[in-house]
């Protein structure tokens, strides 16, 4: 097989996280190549160093079997490097020609369009797919403005495709269009490498995979040679040695907290993101939900704390119908929630600590009467909250932003859990922090179980769902796989309804 | 804190460096230019008190801006809301009270010219928060919108018959008219009213909910959607505010100086305008805007005292405004930049 890439040895840090741990990355002619892994497990970190978008701390890359430097998107254009983004990079209020000619460089003098349109018409015959050159981006849906970045990368003349992730915004059968699209450029001898997470694609698509975890390479496997099972456990298993957990017992009350039946919630373009899912979480119950993000986690967790709309089905908080009420009614009924994403939705950055720790009861007794707030009390109380919660901070007066992730994120669970909360959503409550934080948060987490609270805990870390969880509930492509109990629970049986299997 | 002095200063090297360019075109020293417009502006009585006669209008437009920019609202409006604000007072004064005693119908006037105020930055509020549009394309045009209404009310239906045929309202009544102090322009009881208003408005943004909940907004929206704060409402209310300071800073320039309604530019020398450099130069902080404001009323003085003495076009102030504007505006959208930079690189 004829080589046309090879990445040696890519080392990429940012700080003290290594992204990328000298990888090795090789692409045949006229293949697809599938980048499998979770996320942050440094896919796209690779593409942008192939891209020219970062520059590797360590290691070489070969064209053709030449050395080359890749220093810029341009450069890597040059080389015939061509990447299409998970967010389309195209002008909306432009028309398809004119997205495909910018950037383009051999265009004629006189009427560059002309040329371009018949480009397009040539590209669009040969592959068996309708586009109009002269319609208007906004105007397109999600699967032709990726065909109108695959004509862009097509008219460059690049040999070498980077996809990362694109099925996200598609609908199925715009999917399959791609795919057959994707066979077709293979057949013409031009590389692809197809950046997901989804199972079911790389087996679909590709010819081989090469499995990244961690920032390291696990393996590089023939699709013919594996199965889904034995992916997902490269995937996840790979690098989790399981600590014993002292007993996997499952211990909750009766009584039904949050109850969420036949719940359909739509993403931000308009599709279903959470189809049809009903559970239950008990008093004293910590119910983890695994899954591979962007399987609708996201949606319905913003659906329950009242941030999205549901478009069909209810939620009950302790017996009383809270569907759409919106998230100060839910939060008065006693739900904590701590974010997925803490410095973007957790935390207000720029005012001090005491007023971020009153952010969700700034407007009630004591904190503010009917039009002031009393600094005094608020002062006293964020003391409090610091020491009991061993924040560090220099004092109750300094900007949140200025705190490590670590002491943010215990700074939002103190907050949260200082509404005597009835019901804990806790979205990823440890990632990126250190061991003792993380600690920390898994104490406090198994403490408010204790008091009685029931906890819905999204997490990746396959490790902390089977540390914390009495049931495990998997989710995948919006809908909830199954439902196991902690004692029966294993990290394949777990890892492969994450996939789909 | 140290950093807000080095912008008020690296703000006025700015200036400096502006005049110099002046000097290139015309000719005319810097220094002597500088000098001219300091003397005129703050080296007489007559300059002090015209100085701070200018001010006026800026504190109110300013403290009215620093409510919406704080929470992230680009109310580009305050001239269109001033010039309501003068209509309102206007109306009041000549065609609904006009025999109503001073004690009565000065307050009503500052009433219904803030309302009148309210209601033109209520405009862009209702389009922002029902179809999305953006506040300042909309803000922006009603401005010109209320420049051609007083226009056409002097032209038209207000033009008064004692005037000769000038565009000018009837004159207000003696009871409409503001009290100045001793035979110079200031017309203190709105002076009052804006020092009153900057204290008013800092314990609503550090004391109160709605600073509270307008700092939170302005910082990061996505905090608070998440504590399910009332965000249209919120926007509502603070573009109304907005709007009615700078209604009461019209209230101010007609019963205070021109004692009727009179071309747009008469009334108002883009003070509206002025206003958003001054809300920002001022950081926001409505006691720095106060103390801003005086600075340009100066400016605007000393603008109009070279254009006599030394014969420089009237834009050339226009000028210096525009450059401190650019100025003040890079640097805090570079800070902003800097600050979600960080902000990318912790997660």
């Amino acid at each position: 097989m004829e080589k046309i890439l090879q990445m040696k040895g890519i080392t990429k840090r940012f700080g003290n996280i290594i992204a990328n741990d000298k990888i090795d990355f090789g692409l045949n002619k006229g293949e697809i190549h599938g980048l499998l892994g979770e996320n942050g497990a440094g896919k796209t970190t690779l593409m942008n160093i192939l891209y020219g978008l970062y520059t590797p701390d360590e290691g070489e890359i070969y064209i053709d079997g030449t050395r080359v430097k890749i220093r810029s998107p341009n450069d890597a254009i040059e080389l015939g490097i061509s990447m299409v983004h998970q967010s389309f990079k195209l002008i909306q209020s432009h028309t398809v020609v004119e997205n495909v000619a910018l950037g383009l460089r051999d265009t004629s003098f006189f009427y560059p369009h002309k040329q371009i349109e018949k480009k397009i018409k040539v590209f669009s015959e040969r592959y068996n797919f309708r586009i109009d050159p002269n319609a208007l981006i906004w105007q397109l849906s999600a699967g032709e403005k990726q065909r109108v970045e695959i004509i862009k990368a097509f008219c460059r003349k690049a040999r070498i495709f980077i996809l990362d992730e694109p099925t996200t915004m598609l609908t199925p059968s715009e999917a399959k269009d791609l795919f057959r699209l994707l066979k077709l450029l293979k057949g013409e001898g031009i590389s692809i490498i197809l950046i997901t997470h989804k199972l079911d694609e790389v087996m679909e698509v590709c010819d081989r995979i090469t499995i990244l975890s961690g920032g390291k390479r696990i393996d590089t496997v023939d699709v013919s040679n594996v199965d889904k099972d034995k992916l997902a456990r490269m995937m996840f298993g790979q690098n989790m040695v399981l600590k014993e957990r002292q007993e996997y017992s499952i211990n909750f009350y009766e009584d039904v907290v949050l109850e969420v039946r036949n719940l359909t919630v739509l993403n931000d373009k308009g599709l279903p993101a959470v189809k049809d899912v009903s559970f239950d979480i008990h008093r004293g119950e910590i119910l983890g939900l695994a899954g591979v993000s962007g399987n609708g986690q996201r949606e319905l967790i913003e659906a329950i704390t009242g941030l999205r709309k549901v478009t069909r089905g209810s939620i009950k908080i302790l017996d009383e119908d809270v569907t759409n009420i919106g998230t100060k009614g839910i939060l008065n009924r006693g739900v904590a929630h701590i974010p997925e994403e803490r410095m973007r939705m957790g935390i207000v950055p720029s005012m001090s600590l005491e007023e971020n720790v009153i952010l969700r009861n700034y407007d009630r007794a004591p904190f503010s009467n009917s039009l002031l707030l009393d600094y005094g009390i608020i002062s006293e109380y964020a003391k409090g909250i610091i020491s009991k919660y061993r924040i560090s901070a220099l004092n109750e007066k300094v900007p949140a932003g200025t705190l490590s992730g670590g002491n943010i994120q215990k700074l939002i669970l103190a907050r949260e859990l200082s509404i005597s909360p009835v019901l804990i959503i806790a979205s990823h409550p440890t990632q990126g922090l250190d061991v003792r934080s993380t600690q920390q948060i898994h104490e406090l987490l198994l403490k408010k179980k204790e008091e009685g609270c029931a906890i819905l805990l999204v997490s990746e870390d396959l490790q902390e769902i089977m540390d914390l969880s009495d049931r495990i509930a998997v989710m995948f492509n919006g809908t909830i796989r199954g439902i196991i109990d902690i004692d029966r629970a294993n990290i394949e049986k777990i890892g492969s309804l994450m996939v789909g299997v | 804190m140290l950093e807000k002095y080095r912008n008020l200063g690296l703000s006025f090297l700015v200036v400096i460096l502006g005049l110099f360019g002046i000097y290139l075109v015309s000719g005319i020293s810097p220094y002597i230019m500088l000098k001219s417009i300091i003397i005129s502006a703050f080296g007489s009585i007559y300059g002090l008190s015209e100085t701070l006669t200018k001010s006026i209008p800026l504190m109110l437009c300013g403290l009215g801006l620093s409510l919406s920019f704080r929470s992230s609202i680009w109310n580009i409006g305050a001239e269109g809301q001033l010039l309501m604000g003068a209509i309102g007072a206007t109306w009041i004064a000549l065609y609904v009270m006009p025999n109503a005693p001073k004690l009565i119908l000065i307050p009503m006037m500052f009433i219904v010219g803030a309302i009148c105020g309210g209601i033109w930055a209520l405009i862009p509020a209702i389009l922002k928060v029902k179809f999305n549009l953006n506040e300042i394309i909309v803000s922006l045009m009603l401005n010109y919108i209320a420049i051609e209404f007083v226009n056409y009310l002097i032209y038209g239906p207000w033009k008064s018959p004692y005037e000769w045929g000038f565009p000018y309202s009837t004159k207000f009544p003696i009871s409409a008219q503001l009290p100045r102090i001793l035979d110079t322009r200031i017309h203190y009881p709105t002076l009052i009213l804006a020092l009153v208003l900057a204290i008013f408005i800092y314990i609503i943004l550090y004391k109160s909910k709605l600073g509270y909940e307008i700092r939170v907004i302005g910082d990061n929206i996505d905090a608070a959607r998440y504590a399910g704060l009332d965000i249209r409402k919120i926007i509502i209310l603070v573009l109304i505010l907005s709007g009615g300071l700078a209604g009461l800073a019209g209230v101010g320039e007609v019963a205070g100086i021109h004692h009727r309604l009179r071309v747009a530019s008469g009334i108002s020398s883009g003070y509206g305008y002025t206003a958003v450099i001054v809300a920002w130069l001022g950081r926001l902080n409505p006691f720095l805007i106060v103390f801003v404001s005086f600075l340009f009323g100066g400016l605007l003085v000393g603008g109009d005292a070279i254009q006599v003495s030394l014969g420089l076009p009237g834009a050339t102030i226009n000028f210096i405004n525009g450059l401190i504007l650019i100025f003040v505006l890079v640097q805090s959208f570079s800070k902003i930049r800097l600050y979600s930079t960080k902000k990318g690189a912790e997660r």
